[in-house]
Formats: C-alpha cells, sequence, structure tokens
C-alpha cells in the first residue's frame, strides 16, 4: 500500500498555500510534485512523495526509540550463542 | 537512492535482526498491515530470517486487493462508455472484475490510461473537453489527499468533465474488526508507516489499549521493517501495549493537519465493502453529497449495482491473516499471476503475488512454469 | 524528440516532401507510389549488390559451415527516445540476436508497415538511422518490404528485421550447453533502456539524464570467441530484463542459478526512477546487454576481454550456475536473505499502492 519515495526539494512555484508545486529530485531524476500539503517546506528539504503529492517532510533526527533500539542492542547481542545473523 | 541507502545497510539489518532474535523467546504473530511492507518482507528474504523469532501475518493493506468485485465491475462498465477517458493507477488494471479486466476493455478499443498521479487525470480532462474523464479513485489514507486536492481542483476551476470513481478505505476500522474477529491470532501490528504520515497515529492508541496489543509505526526500507518488528517484540516480551513510532522521520502522532482537513471537507465516512472480507462498517469515504456533480458513481448511476464475489478462492481468509497463501490448494495451480482468481494474486502488493514471486519453500515445480 | 536524431542530419528526404507529406496506402499498394519508396528511398540508401538485383528474393553465395538465422519486430512507442530510436533497435536487436548465436552477422531484411498519414519525414529518419546502424554493424540490407495499413489513433510504423550470420568456430552456445559451475558474466549495468522510453510516457513523464543503452554487441562477442574463450551460453537483455533470460536460459538447461542481487548494477537514476514508479529493474528492458555462461576457470581472462570494450566495459560476474535438480533462479543479498526470481506476467505495470 501507498508506495511514497523521499526526494530532495531543488525548486519551488510559490502560489497559493494549496497550489503550491516543486521540483523535486530523486537521485538523478525530476519530477514536479504538488507541495500543498507541506506548507512549511523549502527548498533541500526532503519530502516524501505519493501520488504526485509531498505528504511530509523528513525528519533528520531520528526517534528517541530508534537510539534506544541500539542501546538495548548491545544488552541482548550475545546473549544466545551460537547464533548466526 | 542516496537518502535511503542508510536504510539499507545491510551490516546495520544484521545487527537488528540479531537482536530480534537474541530477544524474542517465542514465534509471535505480528501482523504488517501493508501490502508495501509485505513485499519488501519477503523480497528481502526477511521473514526467513525471522522464521524463529516472529511469523508475519501478511495483512490487508493493499488497496487493489480489497477493492470489491462490485467497484472493479463499476470501473469496467464505465470504461467502456464510448465517450469516456478512464484513468487508474497500474496495477488495478489487472484485477479481474467478473468477466473480465480493464486491460481487457483497453484491449478491446477503450480509451484507457494509466497515470502517476491524479491529477494527471485532470490535466487529460482539461486537454480534452468533449470527452468525460474518470479517475479510479482506491487506495487507503495515504492516497485520500491526492484525490481531495484533485477533487478540490475540478470543484474550484468547475471542471465538469471529471469525476472520481471513489473506493476508498480505511486502516483502523479495518484492525478493529480483525481484533473483534473470534479466531484472531495477531498479538501486535505493524501499523502503515505512509497512511500514518497523513493521518499521524493518535487514533491507533486507543485500539492498542483496548486490546491489548502493541502497535508500531513502521516504515518501508528493510532496516525500518526489523526494527518494527524489535519495538513490536519488546513490548510483546515485556508486557507492554502501546503504540511506539520507528517510522519518526516521516510520522508525528498528529499527522499532516492540512491533508486531513481537506480530506474531512470533501469526504464523508461510509460503510465499505472489502473484498475477501465483507462490509466493516464506517470503514470507507465518500465524496459528500455536495459534489456528486464529480462523483462518476452518481453520474453513472451505479450506486445500487451488487455483485457477489466467487467462492473458490480463499484470498478473504488469506487477508485476515487466517491462511497463508501456499496452503490455499489452487495457488500456484489454478491460480497464478497470469489467471488470477483473487486480487491477492493481482497486486504486486497482494500476499498470493508476493508468495508466488519471491517464495523458495514452495512445493511449485518451478521447471514447468518455463515460459517460450 | 526528431530533431535529436542523429540520422535527420543525413540529407533531405529524396521523395519532395511537397508532393507526399504523409504515407497514403497507395505506398504500399504495389504501383506507381511503391515503386517510389522503393527506388528514391530504399534502395540508394542501402545500395548494395544483392539489393540491386531487383529480384523477388536475395540471392547469398553459401558460406561453409553453420549459419544462424533469426527475426524480430520491432513496434517500440515512441519512435524515437534518449539514446536510440525503432530504426536502429530493429538493425542492433537483429544483430545481437546472431551475436547470441555466436554469429557474425551478415544479411538483414527489412520489412516495413506502415500507418497512412505518417510524416514522410519521419519514415526518412527512421531510414537513415537504419543505414548507420546497418553500416555500423556491418550488416548488408538485402530484401525488404513495405506495406501500409489504414490509420489507427496516432500513425506509426513497424518494422520486421531477419537476419543470417555466419559461425565461424565450434562451439556449440546455447542453454543446453549450460554447465553446473558455470560463472555469469552481465556486461554492464541494467534498466536504461526502459526507463529512457518510461520517461516519455503520458501520464508517467519525467525529467531525467537516462538514455537508452542500446548497441550492437556483434563486437563484442567477436572478440569474446577469437580469445577462444569457451562460452557456453549468451542472452542478450531485452524484454523482461535480466531477470526474464536467466529464468528463460534455467528453464531451458534444468539447472539452478544463484545470483547475487546486491551485485547488480543499476545506475541510482534509474533505480530512482523504477522505485518511482514500483517497478523491479531486473524486469526492466535493456537493448545493449548480454549475459554470458562461461566454465569459472575462464572467467578472468573473459572479463579481461569484456573490460577493453566499450560495450563490456563494467562487465562483472553476478552468479553461477548450481548443482540442484530445480529449474530456479534465486537472488540472495546482503542480509543473507533469498527470493526466487520468476518470470514476470505480462507487462510491468508502474503501482502507486
Amino acid at each position: 500500500m501507498c508506495l511514497a519515495i523521499p526526494g530532495k526539494i531543488i525548486s519551488i512555484q510559490e502560489g497559493e498555500p494549496m497550489d503550491r508545486t516543486g521540483k523535486v529530485d530523486f537521485g538523478g531524476i525530476v519530477k514536479e510534485v504538488h507541495l500543498g500539503y507541506v506548507p512549511e517546506a523549502r527548498i533541500g528539504d526532503y519530502v516524501n512523495i505519493h501520488a504526485g503529492f509531498a505528504i511530509a517532510v523528513l525528519q533528520e533526527a531520528e526517534a528517541v526509540e530508534i537510539l534506544q533500539i541500539y542501546a538495548d542492542m548491545n544488552k541482548y547481542s550475545g546473549m544466545r550463542d551460537g547464533l548466526q545473523c | 537512492m542516496d537518502y535511503s541507502a542508510k536504510y539499507r545497510d545491510a551490516a546495520a539489518i544484521k545487527q537488528v535482526i540479531h537482536a530480534i532474535r537474541s530477544l524474542s523467546t517465542r514465534k509471535w504473530p505480528i501482523m504488517e498491515i501493508c501490502g508495501g511492507q509485505t513485499h519488501a518482507l519477503l523480497k528481502y528474504g526477511i521473514d526467513e530470517l525471522l522464521a524463529d523469532a516472529v511469523e508475519l501475518i501478511h495483512g490487508p493493506g493493499c488497496p487493489v486487493c480489497v477493492t470489491p468485485l462490485e467497484m472493479i465491475d463499476k470501473a469496467i462498465l464505465i470504461a467502456a462508455q464510448p465517450d469516456v477517458i478512464f484513468c487508474s493507477f497500474g496495477d488495478m488494471l489487472r484485477v479481474p472484475g467478473s468477466a473480465q479486466d480493464l486491460l481487457a476493455v483497453k484491449a478491446a478499443g477503450q480509451d484507457i490510461r494509466i497515470v502517476y498521479s491524479p491529477m494527471d487525470a485532470l490535466n487529460i480532462a482539461q486537454k480534452n473537453p468533449d470527452k468525460r474523464v474518470v479517475f479510479f479513485a482506491v487506495g487507503f489514507e495515504t492516497t485520500v489527499p491526492a484525490i481531495a486536492m484533485t477533487v478540490y481542483r475540478a470543484v474550484r476551476e468547475n471542471i465538469r468533465n471529471f469525476s472520481v470513481l471513489v473506493s476508498h478505505v480505511l486502516v483502523p476500522p479495518a484492525m478493529q474488526a480483525l481484533l473483534s474477529a473470534p479466531d484472531c491470532r495477531i498479538r501486535g501490528f505493524l501499523a502503515a508507516g505512509h497512511v500514518c504520515a497523513v493521518m499521524g497515529f493518535h487514533e491507533y492508541i486507543p485500539i492498542a489499549q483496548k486490546f491489548n496489543i502493541p502497535i508500531v509505526v513502521t516504515g518501508f526500507e528493510p532496516l525500518d521493517l526489523v526494527q518494527g518488528i524489535y519495538l513490536c517484540i519488546k513490548q510483546l516480551e515485556e508486557g507492554r501495549f502501546g503504540v511506539e513510532n520507528q517510522y519518526a522521520r516521516s510520522v508525528t502522532e498528529q499527522g499532516n493537519i492540512p491533508a486531513q482537513s481537506l480530506m474531512s471537507q470533501l469526504f464523508a465516512p461510509v460503510d465499505r465493502k472489502w473484498r475477501g472480507i465483507g462490509v466493516i462498517p464506517a470503514s470507507g469515504l465518500q465524496l459528500k453529497p455536495q459534489y456528486s456533480s464529480w462523483d462518476a458513481e452518481k453520474l453513472f448511476t451505479l450506486e445500487n449495482m451488487q455483485v457477489n464475489e466467487p467462492e473458490i478462492c480463499i484470498s478473504g481468509l488469506v487477508l485476515q491473516g487466517l491462511k497463508k497463501p501456499p496452503q490455499c490448494p489452487a495457488f500456484a495451480q489454478q491460480c497464478t499471476p497470469e489467471h488470477p482468481l483473487g486480487a491477492t494474486m493481482v497486486s504486486a502488493e497482494g500476499a498470493c503475488a508476493a508468495y508466488y514471486h519471491y517464495r523458495t519453500n514452495q512445493s511449485v515445480p518451478l521447471s514447468d512454469k518455463a515460459h517460450v | 524528440m526528431q530533431s535529436e536524431n542523429p540520422a535527420a542530419a543525413c540529407g533531405a528526404c529524396p521523395i519532395p516532401i511537397e508532393d507526399y507529406p504523409h504515407i497514403v496506402m497507395a505506398h504500399g499498394g504495389g504501383g506507381e507510389l511503391s515503386r517510389q519508396l522503393l527506388d528514391k528511398m530504399f534502395k540508394p540508401t542501402f545500395a548494395n549488390p544483392l539489393l540491386a538485383n531487383e529480384h523477388d528474393g536475395a540471392v547469398i553465395p553459401r558460406p561453409g559451415g553453420k549459419l544462424a538465422f533469426t527475426t524480430d519486430s520491432y513496434v517500440i512507442q515512441p519512435l524515437f527516445f534518449p539514446g536510440g530510436d525503432i530504426g536502429k533497435l530493429a538493425v542492433y536487436g537483429t544483430v545481437n540476436d546472431l551475436a547470441m548465436c555466436g554469429a557474425k552477422p551478415q544479411y538483414i531484411s527489412l520489412a516495413f508497415i506502415l500507418q497512412e498519414g505518417l510524416p514522410m519525414q519521419t519514415l526518412w529518419n527512421v531510414v537513415n538511422s537504419i543505414r548507420v546502424a546497418a553500416q555500423e554493424t556491418g550488416v548488408q540490407i538485402v530484401t525488404g518490404d513495405t506495406k501500409v495499413v489504414e490509420k489507427c489513433g496516432e500513425s506509426g510504423l513497424f518494422i520486421n528485421t531477419s537476419g543470417i550470420g555466419i559461425i565461424e568456430h565450434n562451439l556449440t552456445i546455447g542453454p543446453a550447453a549450460v554447465q553446473t559451475g558455470d560463472v555469469i558474466i552481465l556486461s554492464g549495468d541494467i534498466g536504461r533502456h526502459g526507463m529512457a522510453v518510461m520517461a516519455l510516457r503520458e501520464g508517467l513523464e519525467f525529467e531525467s539524464q537516462i538514455s537508452s543503452d542500446c548497441a550492437p554487441l556483434h563486437d563484442i562477442v567477436k572478440h569474446i570467441l577469437a580469445a577462444g574463450i569457451n562460452v557456453h551460453c549468451m542472452r542478450d537483455l531485452t524484454r523482461g530484463g535480466l531477470a526474464s533470460a536467466l529464468v528463460e536460459i534455467s528453464s531451458s538447461a534444468r539447472k539452478q542459478i544463484d545470483i547475487a542481487e546486491d551485485a547488480i548494477p543499476v545506475r541510482e537514476d534509474v533505480r530512482a526512477a523504477c522505485e518511482l514508479l514500483g517497478l523491479d529493474p531486473l524486469y526492466v528492458a535493456n537493448e545493449g546487454r548480454f549475459i554470458l555462461f562461461v566454465p569459472q576457470s575462464e572467467t578472468v581472462k573473459c572479463l579481461e576481454i569484456c573490460h577493453a570494450h566499450p560495450q563490456g566495459h563494467d562487465a562483472l560476474v553476478i552468479g553461477r550456475v548450481s548443482d540442484t535438480t530445480q529449474a530456479v533462479v534465486i537472488a540472495g543479498n546482503a542480509i543473507g536473505g533469498q527470493r526466487v526470481i520468476r518470470m514476470f506476467s505480462g507487462e510491468q505495470l508502474p503501482r502507486i499502492c
């Protein structure tokens, strides 16, 4: 469900907030997308694109939970010998 | 892709897989709701690498799969009208209706076009004022904002030769329906990251509490998936039942407010039939009455059409996680992607198609599948 | 797009455009206009002694040894795309099929099906592109045909070419010769042709620098065979991509093929385009890539030859033939996971959900 791909905004066509569009670079290919749902998005931001619409501006910071995973892992790794990954 | 590279890093993924196997004391049945996640799990072989630690149950989060038969038949009826240009996302074209699929209608000479975005369909309407252009609006909450914006533009610019055949579905009511079933085996959920990017995850908090079940909002890259599984199993092992957000780079608790507000301006909840499952109360969205001039079901007077599904295929049980695709006697025999009996074999995201394409441990005589 | 076509620079259309700016039914009717097309456009463009015989068929000298014979039809839309056009494909495609048999391509037939209303200039551009491609690959166009069909939607053209090549070695090349332990070499990155064409499809357009990889493979094959490499099988990757070629060979040879998915080179922009549209690059079309099955002992030598040639500069080992009873293709990845590679059913449709 819901293929959404991250891309970087390289230009913005300003207008009414709902009508904003921009060009987004997906690793070397460029597509015009609608930015009406991400009024905070700026050039250089990464956005998640679904069906031609940006649905989220991607945040660089990792969630606390994720950092916690790696802290946990040290606790769990080596608990059972012989496991192959 | 640059951005995604770190979420595909083999060493990091192996580390999390190792941690999951160390942590898990039993084979937990966890459902990934979303078909995109099913595909990634099988494509990377993550389900097999984690076979001791988790039983992944493949959920109904594939709009192509759950769109009811009668909606496909409606699409086919509309597409067969001589003055219609029918626009759709690619893989809806192969979904079998009662008698044929949209590709067959296209082959018969009708104008059916694959588009990337519903806005492309609106552009086609503007370029072809003498045609009626209909877009097949399937999809979960992720896709609704794209349709909402397209209809909003059509209304604002008074584009009268454009309409949408709406078959939108919602995740939380389906989760509640699955959890309320007496034979439910699901002990944890990976919630669909992109649905939550739009809707946030606040809707899931009461579900986790009511059913004592952990729900982890999860992304789509392999590292996302193993992290989501890890967080879910950790809750289960520790006896916690909360909502956690693995996919924080894209998802906030409140979601995308501008998208939600346009969605609720144009759409209202409706009881929706799910292919293979049946009617789930308030599990769909339909256009509000004031937008009926853009509602293809009303324009083509197809509202009362009812079609029953064939009984041969077990896709309903597969969609509910009660059966695995290879448990179906028709799987890879009478039912293949070339001749699908049910929608789960049609969609590239459907659980049956995913098993057919990626799985090794099935007793299918692969060598007899030669194509010329 | 047509202005980018290099063939457009090859002189003016010999049929004055003002006389017939578009193809009409009579251009395929066998009368005066058919004659004019043949005499003014085709014969001077493809001039060679065999074509000059003006016979019902080409009478060609009989070489010693074995011949390879192949045919293919070309229906691509659009006719011109970044990196190539239908004319180039019609020559390269048939040349490549002959090359994959280990043959030296010699003669080609050229049959057009034109749609009424096709601009004469378009035909001329395609014909010139065919001329250039034939010269480049050293094949002679020795016989041909033209038919015109009624217009149906946008006017287009279709091409069929058949080709004859000479086999000048004693190897048996084909799936039946594939051996357990053979190494599989891929000649370079995949998916460029399919995505270059996809970028132009209405409703799916995107901006990119992706050009088709379409290229002739006869010369690199000549070098490989001349070096005495004991080639067991070759297959050019076309529709259906790398995946379909591997599955076909595995199935014909009744052998298991194991590949390392992470080793398969896909350009970043091609991968991005695939992800955007929900397509798997293993199934995307190519027009200038091929795979080789060679004994392990000859891998290094074969790679050296490939690397010295522009069509194999980035060649690499992607897998091997393993010893099992199942005819199956299995792709392994860096995290230790596996998936079965199958034929794709029908066309890969862009998916969004």
